[in-house]
């Protein structure tokens, strides 16, 4: 469960180093190069897999991650379908922490109880659920963490102030700070900001803390590893695999590659650090 | 009896926002300190004395009300049945009663301090009224609006630009009026600061429903008075057409607890429900998550988002707010919904028998109007929310009218 978590933290905390998650959305361009991708990911040095459930209106995402979504709805992608990728990355990578994130429409249709059972069958280690701020904890988190899965939360600029201790009550496996006031993959946040933030979070909670959102370059991760337990890199990721859609006839094993060549660039510079 | 009353219908929501199950505050963490921010604004700007002093300023002297409650003697002589009356809010500065919800969010704003305005419109109707309220309160305006919207209501986007209002087409999703909903969220959370996020309808997070219906409910408040002076008693029936719902829940929240009036909100059935292309949410959804609430959705199996369709663009949204859907769960309002040929139908007969051109809104109400009236007796009073004016459809129409010889 969320030791996967922990302890995936706690090898990178006693190499020096911080934490690689990358965000693919499941069934992204299918559901069979999805398992691929996964594979190559973790080969390039990927720490943690960030699994995007399709959905058709993501709210908190910017373009990129939008139109990941309806490619992999477009292809059939479904919860269900998005838990048998879980559930197959799980039996072939049995220690790397698998989050999966997205939003609560799918997962209230598809059963609050169903999912927790089958998300804990499928070896999932956590939640990030978008559009589940800590008032609406009835929903899904208190039973979700109940039966073990940490509920992993947002923190943003706007709740670095007395919003923090909210947010952080019922917070579990580890923070994901969200770098700028914004949706994904749009600008970046400066160093300094992330600074003071990480200052702040740190008062407030001994779990480690990601950052995540506009982490586009490899020196942008290796600058951010420095402050933050963890880097989280997403839109840039989506980016190559809508790049290799865009062409005439798309090329599974290039795509696959371009994926695992951009996840070792970053895994890399970070190590450097 | 006071709005606070146990056995009231008039105490929701919660301090969670909750309509029975509907409702609540589904939203990102980064918009979250946003709504929160508004929600205490709200409270403290509702029990604010001179707050109200100036919205009925503007409400008497800009939009022009209170708007008249007008027998329709024509209409009622063709339906043959219940006397018919229609609360005029086409009459209303910018042509329909969007103008009374933003005119209270604006004041809201000013009042918190914020400098610019953002809005989603799917008609444009929401987004005129806005742009209006921008230039007179010296706003920026920032409004988004699908792509396909923006074709198809040229000359709102015109009136928008004339106002000095910033259109954006959204060309995500599918490009209609949720997407530009989903995008004027996102661009309320790159902004937070100096921007207030005014929506158009009953529905998003808590406050939002129960702001919207507060500000419009000053509809149905002047039906009661005007019908008690007109006939000296309660109507028998309200009828409202709804998309989001905003219209329809002014009308009839002041009636909630009369319960001798029966109350009748119509849905755009579209091509007709069994098509399954629609906009009749309560109809022929279920109960899910978009935009912040908990309400009925049209939807797939899997929890996926479906579009809307109805000639009315400003009934073609796949939800409606959420205290409709608490409305629909516990059975004080009726749901029903009339087709776009039924609506086409009412647009050309209104026009003809009462020289009032109806929007397309509207014209789903007199639909259900013409089935409904002639099964009651004539000494019964029925009330209809014209909510909005026809102009904005004309081009939309013409060609439809035409086509099957009405012209």
């Amino acid at each position: 469960m969320s030791n996967r978590i922990s302890q995936c933290f706690a090898h990178a905390k006693a190499d020096n180093r911080a934490v690689l998650g990358i965000f693919v959305s499941a069934g992204d361009p299918s559901a069979e190069s999805s398992a691929a991708i996964l594979d190559e990911l973790v080969e390039n040095g990927a720490d943690m897999i960030e699994l995007g459930m399709p959905f058709s209106d993501p709210m908190a995402d910017g373009p990129a991650i939008q139109a990941a979504s309806l490619r992999a709805i477009k292809k059939g992608m479904t919860l269900a379908g998005t838990l048998d990728i879980a559930k197959s990355f799980r039996a072939r990578h049995p220690d790397t922490p698998l989050v999966l994130m997205g939003y609560y429409n799918p997962i209230y249709i598809y059963g609050k109880d169903a999912f927790i059972t089958d998300a804990l069958a499928a070896g999932v280690d956590g939640l990030i659920i978008v559009d589940l701020p800590p008032e609406e904890d009835s929903e899904l988190c208190d039973d979700a963490r109940m039966a073990g899965l940490s509920f992993i939360r947002l923190v943003t600029p706007t709740t670095l102030g007395h919003r923090l201790p909210v947010v952080l009550e019922k917070a579990g496996g580890f923070i994901y700070y969200v770098a700028i006031a914004g949706i994904t993959g749009t600008k970046s946040a400066a160093k300094e900001t992330i600074n003071a933030a990480f200052t702040r979070i740190r008062e407030e909670t001994s779990l480690p803390a990601v950052t995540g959102f506009g982490i586009r370059t490899a020196e942008q991760a290796a600058e951010i590893a420095h402050i933050s337990d963890g880097v989280v890199v997403g839109s840039a990721m989506v980016s190559i695999i809508e790049q290799a859609c865009a062409e005439e006839s798309l090329d599974t094993e290039k795509l696959v590659n371009s994926v695992g060549t951009y996840c070792r660039s970053l895994s890399e510079a970070m190590k450097r650090s | 009896m006071g709005d606070t009353a146990p056995n009231s219908y008039k105490t929701l929501p919660d301090e969670a926002g909750r309509f029975g199950i509907h409702g609540g505050r589904f939203v990102a963490e980064t918009l979250m300190p946003l709504i929160l921010e508004v929600e205490k604004a709200y409270i403290t700007t509702k029990s604010d004395p001179g707050f109200e002093t100036e919205l009925l300023y503007y409400q008497k002297h800009y939009i022009g009300r209170p708007s008249p409650l007008y027998f329709a003697p024509r209409l009622t002589k063709h339906f043959d049945g219940a006397k018919l009356y229609l609360k005029r809010d086409e009459l209303n500065h910018t042509g329909a009663h969007k103008i009374n919800n933003v005119l209270g969010q604006a004041l809201l704003a000013k009042r918190m301090g914020k400098t610019k305005i953002i809005a989603e419109t799917g008609a444009g109707q929401h987004g005129v009224a806005t742009a209006t309220a921008c230039a007179l309160f010296n706003l920026d305006c920032e409004v988004f609006m699908g792509a396909e919207d923006v074709r198809r209501q040229k000359p709102n986007v015109d009136r928008m630009r004339l106002l000095g209002a910033k259109v954006h087409p959204v060309t995500s999703g599918t490009s209609t009026l949720k997407d530009a909903m989903n995008e004027a969220l996102r661009y309320w959370v790159a902004n937070p600061e100096t921007h207030f996020y005014i929506i158009g309808t009953v529905a998003g997070p808590h406050p939002y429903p129960e702001m919207v219906r507060d500000f419009q409910s000053v509809i149905g408040k002047e039906t009661k008075e005007q019908i008690k002076q007109a006939e000296g008693r309660l109507p028998d029936a309200l009828i409202a057409c709804i998309g989001g719902g905003s219209n329809a829940m002014g009308l009839f929240h002041p009636f909630l607890d009369d319960e001798s009036v029966a109350i009748y909100g119509v849905e755009a059935a579209g091509h007709g429900i069994e098509t399954g292309e629609h906009a009749a949410s309560l109809t022929g959804g279920e109960p899910g998550i978009l935009h912040g609430n908990r309400t009925y959705l049209l939807q797939t199996k899997e929890g996926q988002i479906k579009d809307a369709h109805s000639i009315s663009a400003g009934l073609d949204y796949p939800g409606i707010g959420p205290e409709h859907a608490w409305l629909h769960d516990i059975g004080r309002v009726n749901y029903v919904s009339a087709t776009d040929e039924e609506a086409l139908d009412m647009f050309h007969l209104c026009s003809r028998l009462e020289g009032i051109i109806p929007a397309l809104e509207p014209s789903h109400a007199l639909a259900f109007a013409s089935k409904f009236l002639p099964s009651l007796d004539k000494d019964k009073i029925v009330i209809l929310n014209m909510c909005g004016r026809g102009d904005k459809d004309l081009e939309a129409v013409l060609p439809l009218l035409e086509a099957r010889s009405k012209l």
